[in-house]
């Protein structure tokens, strides 16, 4: 199955795969402070695991950005 | 699982040991960063060809002094145009108005992309101060900046 990472053509060889599986085997460090976009369309974080990739899919990952001065 | 699930994947990593900044993003950002004022202002920077040439002002969601969120939504946004035009993400910066350009706590703690540069523009002196960061599992190490001349 052919999908987009990131920009990136990837293949899976075993779907279904998951958000959350896509963020494991993708090696995401801190994959809870993740943001995912699935074909244009923010996911909810407690979807990931219920959430499948089909073929062609495009997925995007982000990291949360914030902080402070103090 | 990572092998067994990927047949291929291109991972390439680059040097990371000076951030260069065209002049223009740098006079752009401190613009932004007095016309926010007194909030901190938030975006991204991207490169080509080792050279930051463009940035991607960022709502603060925060609205505050003291802290700054990015909103995913334009945070995607942001970055498919980066790959439209062929740019790359490259560093994550934000303004510290009233406090010196290095990473407070805060901003140590929230540092969850290990691949990107985090820029700190401080207002606090009497001229802006920009400083580059690599902070890696609360590790933080300076990075070299340098404002070159536009080529774009």
């Amino acid at each position: 199955m052919i999908i987009s990472v990131n920009g990136e053509e990837k293949f899976l060889n075993e779907p279904p795969v998951s958000i959350n599986e896509l963020l494991v085997v993708s090696e995401v460090e801190s994959p809870e402070m993740v943001s995912v976009l699935l074909n244009g369309k923010v996911i909810e974080r407690e979807k990931y695991e219920d959430t499948f990739i089909a073929e062609h899919d495009e997925v995007d990952f982000l990291y949360f950005m914030g902080g402070g001065s103090r | 699982m990572r092998n067994r699930l990927f047949a291929a994947c291109n991972n390439t990593m680059e040097s990371k040991d000076i951030l260069n900044i065209e002049e223009k993003v740098y006079t752009a950002l401190v613009n932004q960063a007095l016309s926010g004022m007194p909030n901190e202002v938030c975006g991204y920077l991207a490169e080509k060809d080792g050279v930051v040439i463009a940035h991607y002002e960022m709502r603060n969601l925060d609205e505050s002094p003291e802290h700054f969120t990015m909103q995913p939504e334009e945070q995607f946004k942001a970055v498919k145009d980066m790959r439209q035009k062929g740019l790359k993400l490259r560093a994550v910066y934000h303004s510290h108005p009233e406090t010196p350009a290095r990473p407070s706590l805060e901003d140590i703690k929230l540092a969850y992309d290990p691949n990107l540069s985090y820029v700190i523009l401080s207002l606090a002196g009497e001229v802006p101060d920009l400083k580059s960061f690599r902070i890696q599992k609360g590790e933080v190490s300076a990075e070299d900046t340098q404002i070159v001349n536009n080529i774009h």
